[in-house]
């Protein structure tokens, strides 16, 4: 089963949820495999005690215009969509403009005079780890800084755990996925049977918990919620759940004790026996409402 | 002058500290650029003067009556956007960059290219000025040019209004839409706060933000959350001789200012964390602290 923990709006407890859940499950001796899909910000595996098994690198295509074959025709500036070649014949000029370059390869398909040739740029990578029993079960992309999207590198982080669960049906893939609602989020769920959304009872948590609902709905994604910082804001999110239909998957506190844990990068679950039983009760809650909707 | 207030990590407070920036200023030109999950609004309750529809790209769509099934398109794709369902060649939109290749390559013509239009620009005025905001479609692409586009149309506004100052809510992260924010800005503030993961990120972002040659502040929220971490911002910072402008406490009162729909500024004036954001403010547009 893939449980994607997502939020719409950020810092409203993703990461914290994913990594305590994650934490749990492995503790109670259930196959689960954690993938960190913020691949803008992953900060999941500063958390537990990890060994590295790899480094796969992610690149994307980029075309190297070879000017002793190129006749300056330009079809492949009329070719690319998303005007990365600059063109101008009159100045004997023509230029990739690698910013703009979204690595389709249209412009090689173009060229008929094998003036293109490939090669691939580094946009990010893929690490897996270990846990302390030498069982690969964490995966973390990673983008480097300064490229435009994510989405090529949280791709090939899922492609990796797909390939270690062999989808066995009896195992759980926890899913940290980026902020938003926008391509690196649409990715993320695409895999999801369930989505954890994680809010805040504020009115901008409110806000974006909604546009994260529209969107999930539109994907027929069963989707159910967990409210950080209860305790603080308002009670509008509950209205809104109880208006949708939407099951509360859990409450946690707004505590300093579990904030601390969090800034420390330790895992509150194992110091705090009434978050822990907060957290198995969510568990159950998905499994139950993830079984029913099949 | 356009200040930009980022911090890499979400959560960590941007929309507030941005907004009292906002009455602080007492008129600004508030450009909310985080299209994904935009909060803004929600405090200023701008007007919809203006609603302009932003074309994020396209999209590909096969015509089953012309395919013959052939998988040319499916080997030419980079995006990994095309595979086989049942047996039949499909598209997943969602994994669409819309480069049109596929429908370039089609030997039947049988893909046709769509254009994704449902994402918005809104232009109105607020308390303050005037605003302008956006909302990218779920799933759709851009929200860097988005982003582009809100600010072309913020410097037309303070143009047309005389406006000195335009005050950027940024996104979260440190992709295209970050980038987009912050180029060209003459200020940026990073908003982290003292957890590994805020430090972190934050880490990340000022690399992206150093690509650049803009004057760089950092505020620390929620301070009193862990001072050994705090401590550790404090000093990477300094050895950067990056200035840290404003340690805010953790404070009721910011949530209480939200429910309340306003700024923390209009909520409590005279409140200590209202001072300290005025403070670091004032810094900011006198740029007195080096």
């Amino acid at each position: 089963m893939n449980i994607v923990v997502a939020s719409g709006k950020g810092g409203t407890g993703k990461t914290f949820v994913s990594t305590n859940l994650f934490y749990l499950l492995r503790q109670k001796n259930i196959s689960t495999y954690l993938v960190d899909c913020d691949a803008e910000a992953p900060n999941s595996f500063i958390f537990f005690k990890t060994k590295k098994i790899k480094e796969e690198v992610v690149t994307e295509y980029r075309p190297i215009i070879d000017r002793t074959n190129c006749v300056l025709c330009g079809k492949c500036a009329e070719y690319c969509t998303y005007n990365a070649i600059f063109f101008l014949p009159i100045a004997n000029k023509i230029q990739l403009l690698d910013d703009l370059c979204h690595g389709c390869a249209a412009c090689s398909f173009a060229c008929n005079y094998s003036a293109i040739r490939d090669s691939y740029k580094f946009i990010g990578k893929v690490t897996s780890y270990k846990d302390e029993n030498n069982v690969a079960c964490m995966f973390e992309a990673k983008m480097t800084p300064g490229v435009a999207s994510p989405v090529p590198i949280i791709k090939s982080a899922i492609k990796s755990v797909f390939k270690s669960t062999n989808n066995q049906p009896t195992s759980y893939v926890i899913m940290d996925s980026p902020p938003g609602t926008s391509c690196p989020f649409i990715q993320t769920v695409s895999h999801a049977d369930f989505v954890v959304l994680v809010t805040e009872p504020t009115p901008f948590g409110l806000s974006d918990l909604r546009q994260a609902v529209d969107t999930l709905k539109t994907m027929n994604k069963q989707v159910g919620v967990i409210i950080n910082r209860a305790g603080i804001g308002n009670r509008d999110v509950y209205t809104y759940l109880d208006e949708q239909s939407i099951p509360l998957l859990g409450e946690i506190p707004f505590s300093k004790e579990i904030a601390f844990a969090y800034s420390e990068g330790r895992i509150a679950v194992k110091e705090d026996s009434s978050l822990q039983a907060i957290f198995e009760d969510v568990f159950n809650k998905i499994v139950s409402y993830g079984n029913s909707s099949n | 002058m356009e200040i930009a207030v980022i911090s890499g990590k979400g959560g960590t407070g941007k929309s507030s500290i941005c907004s009292a920036f906002i009455s602080i200023a007492g008129s600004a030109v508030a450009v909310d650029c985080d299209v994904d999950a935009s909060n803004l609004h929600l405090l200023f309750t701008p007007t919809k003067d203006e609603e302009t529809i932003f074309e994020s790209g396209s999209y590909a769509a096969i015509d089953y009556d012309k395919c013959t099934n052939c998988g040319v398109c499916a080997d030419l794709c980079r995006f990994d956007a095309i595979g086989y369902e049942n047996g039949r060649v499909t598209i997943a939109e969602t994994g669409c960059d819309g480069c049109y290749l596929c429908a370039r390559a089609c030997p039947n013509q049988a893909i046709s290219m769509h254009i994704a239009d449902k994402s918005r620009m809104y232009a109105g005025t607020y308390r303050y000025g005037d605003m302008v905001y956006g909302r990218l479609s779920p799933g759709e692409e851009n929200s860097g040019k988005l982003v582009n586009l809100l600010r072309d149309k913020a410097k037309k506004c303070a143009d047309k209004s005389g406006c000195q100052t335009i005050i950027l809510d940024g996104p979260p992260g440190i992709g295209c839409p970050v980038i987009s924010t912050i180029t060209g800005v003459d200020r940026v503030v990073v908003v982290t706060e003292p957890t590994m993961s805020g430090f972190l990120d934050m880490q990340r972002v000022i690399d992206v933000v150093n690509k650049f040659t803009i004057r760089l502040y950092v505020i620390v929220n929620k301070c009193d959350l862990n001072k050994s971490m705090g401590k550790k911002i404090d000093k990477w910072c300094k050895e950067r001789s990056i200035p840290i402008i404003a340690h805010l406490p953790f404070d009721s009162e910011i949530v209480d200012a939200m429910l309340a729909g306003k700024t923390i500024v209009e909520h409590n004036k005279e409140s200590h964390i209202a001072h300290l954001i005025e403070d670091a403010y004032n810094l900011i547009v006198n740029d007195s602290c080096i």
